[in-house]
């Protein structure tokens, strides 16, 4: 084969690795600056959509707080200082309380077991409904 | 390497079987990628295990089949199991992180395992690309910084099986 764990290559595969997971770090920090400033909390919409139908959309910059309800049961979404979070359900695992605030645009809450997603979208938002195989 | 040259022209049996075995591998572990549960949160992200058809090629036969079984395999499971918008996305995919691969593999200063991850996360690059240009917007871009460390782990694991897979393969299957 001689594709065996030569210590040349082996270490060009560090090399190569290293590189890689470098790039993702610096791609993840660069993503996380160009967020800090940009974000305009004043643009964005958060969407609640259950069991894939939007049922209600509320303005990002408006503070409130909101029951939503459906017959597998309720969540407790609050609106505030241009964050949306969960900060109630009566669900079994409460995994949308855990996933905490969501600032912006494409981030969301979703909770399972009542079908319900909470969803941050801007001005162009994106809708990504095709699967890729 | 053992890679053999064969007649250019003519097509031997062994080849055409050989072929045909690789193709259905490749279509039938598309299938069973797609009976894996979709809990993964952000669309395109997947282990990939077609991929594994190719770098056993692309070890065991040479660049060439490798692109050849690519291609075929890409066009075949998008009839099969997908749409005109998934051979796209296969498409860019699956001809960059062909590309990318073939490229490391031929500097033979790389093994498997980074020739794999190279692929995985070309192939999700390609993937973003292209839904930039299907959906006109740049905001898909967002998605590569999951799909970068996927695509890392997916290349991960599918490197260290076909490194298993191909040096236990019988030379005699691709004589």
């Amino acid at each position: 084969m001689g594709e065996g764990p030569g210590t040349k290559r082996r270490k060009n595969d560090l090399i190569l690795l290293a590189a890689v997971v470098l790039a993702g770090l610096a791609l993840t920090a660069a993503y996380g600056l160009s967020r800090r400033g940009g974000a305009d909390a004043a643009e964005l919409t958060v969407v609640v959509r259950q069991n894939g139908e939007i049922t209600a959309t509320y303005p990002l910059a408006q503070d409130g707080s909101y029951t939503i309800t459906s017959e597998d049961g309720a969540n407790y979404l609050v609106i505030e200082d241009g964050a949306a979070w969960i900060a109630d359900a009566d669900c079994p695992d409460q995994l949308c309380v855990k996933q905490g605030k969501i600032r912006y645009a494409g981030d969301s809450l979703i909770c399972l077991p009542h079908s319900l997603v909470v969803e941050l979208t801007g001005s162009d938002a994106l809708n990504l409904d095709g699967v890729t195989k | 390497m053992n890679q053999r040259k064969e007649n250019r022209g003519t097509m031997g049996a062994k080849r055409v079987a050989r072929y045909g075995l690789l193709i259905a591998l490749a279509m039938v572990l598309s299938y069973a990628e797609t009976l894996i549960p979709a809990f993964f949160a952000v669309p395109g992200m997947k282990l990939g295990l077609t991929n594994l058809v190719v770098m056993i090629a692309l070890y065991r036969m040479g660049s060439r089949d490798a692109i050849l079984l690519n291609l075929l395999r890409i066009v075949l499971v998008s009839m099969t199991f997908g749409n005109a918008f998934s051979l796209l996305y296969s498409l860019a995919g699956g001809v960059l992180s062909g590309a990318v691969m073939i490229l490391l593999k031929r500097t033979s200063r790389f093994g498997m395992m980074a020739v794999s991850v190279a692929g995985g996360i070309a192939h999700n690059v390609g993937q973003i690309l292209m839904a930039m240009v299907l959906l006109e917007t740049k905001q898909v871009g967002y998605y590569l910084l999951v799909l970068w460390w996927s695509g890392l782990a997916a290349g991960l694991v599918i490197g260290l099986v076909s490194y298993e897979i191909t040096k236990r393969l019988p030379d005699a299957l691709f004589q």
